[in-house]
């Protein structure tokens, strides 16, 4: 339920330029897919929204206010890894969220309170097919399983916005479609809006309502220059509008802010090589 | 013939080859003993293991003329709680500022460097200031013990925490935790088995300040009989008590283990 507006950002490591000039519009609501080369900067632009890291130039908005510039309940993530507590259940790891939230000093729940929260995250862990596991810790669970928990983790207190950093990586096909259809599912429930990178390009079509493209400009591949400029958006591609389950990719480009000397073509695979 | 590499001992054999060395040990022992006894019945560098079983009889069964204790037991209730109350005040201060150094980068930039000093000073060498400074009954002991281990504790803990996946801070934070909730809730449980992993390491070093501390001024405890009687060359108390202070340290660290699984079965191998 929030929209995000990232004005003319750059990220400087040092001397490296890693991105720059990036101008994008999300609005409330959309399913962003994030694709482009690996080390082109897709983690580092959601760490920029996360509040992890701070632009070197530009500026972030998250609902026409300058964004945080510390991580907050309002932005919950799904990292690769490390997302889950190893020290607490499948069920402990559920509850942390609302356990945080409403118990300031010992950030713990008793009695009725801790009841209430309880049967709303086993109705989550039930949603994404972890009902059976709720007593086991994150290392007896397999990669699937525990990128579902991170997912319940990070939806139960219903952040304004969900940030995905290659989140089904590690995982087969068959499993991949399913977590696909639990995060359809409660993306279309909870209305919030999601940004997630990712290198699959199916996925990203599959999934989002909008795929933004980052590369660096191809004339500036050599290896000398590689340094000296930062990865733009080459493509900002709406694949359908929310609601509207059916469109297609014929909208390619249609509403594209590309900086000028981004190649303007619609094949993806020479640049996601 | 499998490479011996690949030759694992079964349940028994393990039980069997780990008493092994005990069992020569004694042997040997028991040998060299009756050799001296043989030639000098007053021998009193080996003594045999009937007089070592006497003394230890009178010591822990009988009362003593003069105090009217069982010195053995009266010994071993002093030394333990000296090492007791060292132990569990370092521990304490560990966790306050091992949590604190681990998780704030202004914790960290002010007191890792005076850590780092600090654990490098001999507590040995200032032991005279702790007698002086805080006179020569328990107290000075307990701080010895405290100096000699929280700065060892307090390091580790502190890296342990600094180790965390920077993921884990931030997922916490997304949650909505704020630095105190992070310490409870984060980096607190997943300190503890590291804690003690490294309080199981320390015993010894405990041991040993508490010993050196006894030996040099005390009235009672371990350390403190055993170097009284050095006097009298009295081999068959010193044996037993060097022994019950090893099974003491044994026993101690084994009861670490079981609570770290007990507690935090997560740490442990819980891949099903
Ligand atoms: N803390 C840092 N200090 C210096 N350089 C960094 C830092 N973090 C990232 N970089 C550089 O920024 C670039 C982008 O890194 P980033 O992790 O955002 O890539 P990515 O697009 O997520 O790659 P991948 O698809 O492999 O995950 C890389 O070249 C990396 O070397
Ligand atoms: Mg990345």
């Amino acid at each position: 339920m929030s929209a995000i507006s990232v004005r003319n950002v750059w990220v400087e490591y040092g001397e490296q330029i890693v991105l720059e000039q990036i101008r994008l519009d999300i609005e409330s609501g959309a399913f962003v897919s994030i694709v482009g080369p690996s080390g082109c900067g897709k983690t580092t632009f959601l760490k920029l929204l996360l509040g992890q890291e701070r632009p070197t130039r530009g500026e972030l908005l998250l609902d026409g206010a300058p964004l945080p510039d510390e991580p907050g309940a309002d932005r919950g993530v799904v990292f690769q890894r490390y997302s889950v507590f190893p020290h607490l259940t499948v069920l402990g790891n559920v509850l942390l969220g609302p356990e945080l939230q409403a118990s300031p000093l010992l950030a713990r729940l008793f009695g009725a309170k801790r009841r209430a929260q309880r049967e709303a995250a086993t109705q989550l862990l039930d949603a994404v097919g972890l009902g059976e596991s709720l007593h086991k810790y994150p290392a007896q669970l397999s990669g699937g399983m525990q990128q579902r928990l991170a997912l319940a983790q990070a939806l139960i207190t219903r952040p304004k916005v969900l940030l995905l950093d290659e989140p089904f990586g590690a995982l087969d096909p068959g499993i991949r479609a399913e977590i696909h259809e639990v995060l359809k599912k409660l993306w279309k429930e909870t209305g919030i809006t999601i940004v997630m990178v990712t290198h699959d390009l199916r996925e990203a079509f599959t999934l989002g309502t909008r795929v933004v493209v980052f590369d660096r400009d191809a004339r500036r591949k050599r290896d000398a220059e590689r340094l000296r400029y930062g990865a733009v958006i080459t493509q900002n591609i709406e694949v359908h509008k929310r609601r509207d389950k059916n469109a297609v990719l014929s909208s390619a480009g249609r509403d594209d802010p590309t900086p000028p000397q981004a190649p303007r073509q619609d094949d993806l695979a020479p640049v996601l090589s | 013939m499998r490479r011996l590499m690949n030759v694992t001992p079964n349940r028994g054999g393990r039980w069997l080859l780990a008493l092994l060395p005990f069992a020569l040990i004694a042997m040997l022992y028991a040998m060299a003993s009756a050799q001296r006894l043989a030639v000098n019945a007053e021998d009193k560098v080996l003594p045999s293991l009937s007089s070592m079983v006497q003394t230890l009889h009178r010591t822990a069964l009988e009362e003593d003329r003069r105090t009217g204790e069982r010195i053995f037991w009266a010994d071993t209730k002093v030394s333990l709680k000296r090492l007791g109350q060292g132990l569990a005040i370092s521990i304490a201060i560990a966790l306050v500022l091992g949590l604190a150094i681990g998780l704030l980068p202004m914790m960290s930039a002010t007191f890792s460097p005076l850590m780092a000093v600090i654990s490098m000073v001999p507590p040995m060498a200032i032991l005279p200031i702790l007698f002086i400074a805080f006179g020569l009954d328990e107290l000075s002991k307990v701080m010895l013990i405290i100096i000699g281990v929280a700065p060892c504790l307090i390091r580790d803990l502190a890296l342990k925490v600094s180790q965390l996946p920077k993921e884990q801070l931030v997922k916490a934070q997304t949650l909505g935790a704020s630095t105190w909730q992070v310490m409870l809730r984060v980096a607190l449980p997943q300190a503890m088995p590291r804690l003690i992993e490294s309080t199981r390491l320390m015993l010894g070093p405990a041991f040993l300040f508490l010993i050196s501390a006894e030996a040099i001024s005390a009235d009672a405890g371990l350390g403190y009989r055993i170097f009284l009687v050095r006097r009298y060359l009295s081999m068959d108390l010193i044996l037993p008590y060097v022994a019950w202070i090893t099974l003491l340290a044994y026993v101690a660290d084994t009861l670490l283990v079981q609570c770290s699984r007990r507690l935090f079965p997560w740490a442990h191998e819980v891949r099903a």
